[in-house]
């Protein structure tokens, strides 16, 4: 197998609310152009780590490398740098609510190019068709429901053409169909877009149908318990935690 | 790194045949960083004379995405102008994924969605009198309401949420006491201050006394310490109760079998009404105290005749009247605040609005209810 780019590197991250440690020395590779999902019962940190990987949170120690720069020891202006490679899908979309769809998607784009007011509703519309949502620009996002919400969002999110995009439980809250159809256009655009992707989620189904590679994280030992191929995990493992979370099983605490 | 440089430029190359037909050859990245300088170059490439036929040359295009795209979309615009249209040659299999998945051909015939038009004079001001009822209706609906779950509180005295109303109070009066005391002996100091310049020339200083006890304890004392109280509690209120309606946490209450208006408004009224009469009975205290400081430093008053002339001057009933007055102020800021904010609709843009208008009408509301009280007493008193 030929060795792929890592796009994110994380090596030994630590994190801690006060004196709490949440993940414990974990470390993981992303790859270019896959699609990744952070998996995790309720509690284990799934959130706290995406919130590192954002760099909204800063590590304890260790280090998170976006495309080979450290994005908790660099200053400013790197940061912005690195900021402008990621885009992010908020769990409630986190449209803001007093802008239009299409001046939503539009303000990063004219706060980071040239591009003349014309070109930039033309593109607009263009991103907005891409999560089949053309004819809804001059919506406000407290006009259209949940899971159109969540297209327009990840619309805003792609507006600058991130390298990797985020998903904070991209399925939370939608129906089967409109998640399915939300699974698809995610596939589409890292088929189509190169897009690298990293889901935070513990949707099973979503998993199976999006994710080339996983990682499993749980409370127990507050890193990673199992890390590679859903399917294979799912078929193979011999962790019983790992074959309760991929088989849907109720763990033993629930019995008594 | 050198190499990525390279590759990240996009130029392009312009070649004219005899016919009128014009070739673009375009290499490198069409992306974001790019997009902008591409547009205007073909734009006032194209300015100047519309050739009969464009075709564009995607052979040494290394990557496109929608920003690229938006560059041919700009072309395709700028050559609905000319008798024939565009032509886009040798693009690799990846660039037509991007423009498949982009619907590039038909993305000049998509039809944009209509700007909603800002409706004429007439609608708005149709518009703004249905809204205006219905904020009418909705206010009696909830004046109607905390009437009702206050006859029920006074019923029942156990169905009172105690705790709240007690946490209520602290923040209301224990937390406001500080604020209201140091703005009120301010007051009474430049009070004293500016009414001794011009009692000074009659020799009647011993009147500062009078002036600031009467005017603080009447009408000062209540109407300042309701506008602390509006700025301090009823934006609170607003801000609180908006935020839990659009978290949908008022409808929670709902649906548990709380009345949102006994939970949520009754615990603030009984707090306010009870705690910012003595809040205004504070403030004309310091009130009091700023103008006797002013009387014995600089008016050669002593203590004692500035506090005997303030005991002479005041009433018992104009101490209860301004008690009374705040006490109508107390219910008129909570009820405003608690109305706003049960008013929000949207997001946060909401809250911030209601609770503008909470602080707006309740100061508006504060200095109506008293001129309504001078009148009162002019025809009573």
């Amino acid at each position: 197998m030929i060795k792929r780019k890592s796009v994110i590197q994380v090596k030994d991250l630590v994190a801690k609310y006060g004196d709490d440690i949440i993940l414990d020395r974990i470390s993981f590779d992303v790859y270019e152009g896959e699609i990744f999902a952070v998996l995790g019962g309720s509690g284990s940190g799934k959130s706290t780590l995406l919130k590192h990987l954002i760099g909204l949170l800063q590590p304890y120690s260790g280090q998170v490398i976006i495309d080979g720069d450290d994005i908790a020891n660099c200053d400013e202006k790197k940061f912005q740098a690195i900021l402008r490679k990621i885009g992010v899908l908020y769990q409630s979309a986190a449209l803001f609510g007093s802008m239009t769809l299409a001046e939503n998607i539009a303000m990063p784009i004219f706060e980071y190019t040239d591009l003349p007011k014309i070109s930039v509703d033309n593109l607009v519309k263009m991103k907005l068709d891409l999560v089949h949502l053309d004819g809804y620009e001059n919506h406000l996002p407290s006009e259209i429901s949940g899971g159109m919400k969540k297209r327009a969002g990840l619309a805003r999110a792609m507006a600058l053409n991130p390298k990797i995009l985020f998903f904070d439980e991209p399925s939370a809250g939608l129906d089967p169909v409109t998640s399915a159809e939300l699974d698809n256009l995610i596939v589409n655009l890292n088929r189509n877009l190169k897009t690298t992707m990293i889901i935070i989620t513990h949707e099973l189904q979503s998993i199976f149908a999006v994710a080339h590679r996983v990682i499993l994280l749980h409370r127990s030992n507050r890193g990673i318990i199992a890390e590679g191929d859903p399917q294979y995990l799912r078929d193979h493992s011999k962790n019983l935690f790992v074959k309760q979370f991929f088989n849907r099983l109720a763990g033993d605490n629930t019995v008594d | 790194m050198r190499k990525s440089e390279d590759l990240q430029s996009c130029r392009y190359e312009v070649s004219q045949s005899e016919d009128g037909s014009m070739t673009l050859h375009i290499q490198g990245r069409m992306d974001a960083s790019s997009a902008g300088r591409m547009i205007e170059g073909v734009k006032s490439l194209l300015k100047d004379r519309l050739p009969s036929s464009l075709t564009v040359d995607l052979e040494k295009v290394t990557y496109l995405d929608d920003f690229g795209a938006l560059v041919l979309v700009e072309l395709k615009y700028l050559m609905t102008g000319a008798k024939d249209k565009l032509y886009l040659t040798n693009a690799s299999d990846k660039v037509k994924d991007v423009l498949s998945i982009l619907n590039f051909d038909t993305i000049g015939e998509r039809v944009s969605a209509p700007k909603k038009r800002s409706p004429n004079i007439f609608t708005r001001l149709g518009e703004g009198v249905f809204r205006q009822a219905s904020d009418l209706t909705f206010t009696f609906a909830f004046i109607g309401s905390v009437c009702l779950s206050l006859l029920y509180v006074c019923l029942h005295p156990k169905s009172l949420r105690t705790n709240d109303t007690f946490l209520n109070m602290e923040k209301m009066g224990v937390d406001a006491l500080p604020i209201v005391g140091l703005i009120s002996f301010l007051l009474g100091l430049i009070m004293a201050f500016m009414s001794s310049v011009q009692l000074r020339q009659f020799g009647a200083n011993i009147y500062v006394a009078s002036l600031v006890s009467l005017a603080m304890v009447r009408e000062l004392g209540p109407i300042m310490t309701a506008i602390i109280v509006a700025g301090r509690s009823g934006s609170a209120f607003a801000a609180e109760i908006g935020t839990m309606k659009i978290s949908e946490e008022v409808d929670a209450l709902f649906t548990m079998g709380f009345d949102p208006t006994r939970f949520l408004v009754v615990p603030r009224i009984v707090a306010s009404v009870i705690v910012v009469p003595f809040l205004t009975l504070f403030s004309d205290l310091f009130a009091i105290v700023g103008g006797l400081v002013v009387g014995v430093s600089m008016l050669d008053l002593t203590a004692n005749a500035y506090v005997a002339q303030t005991i002479k001057t005041l009433t018992l009933f104009d101490v209860f009247w301004g008690f009374l007055k705040s006490g109508v102020f107390a219910v008129l800021i909570t009820m405003v605040g608690c109305l706003r904010g049960f008013q929000v609709k949207g997001g946060a843009a909401g809250v911030g609005r209601a609770t503008t208008s909470a602080v707006v009408s309740s100061i508006f509301l504060i200095i109506l209810s008293d001129s309504i009280f001078a009148i009162i007493l002019r025809y009573w008193g």
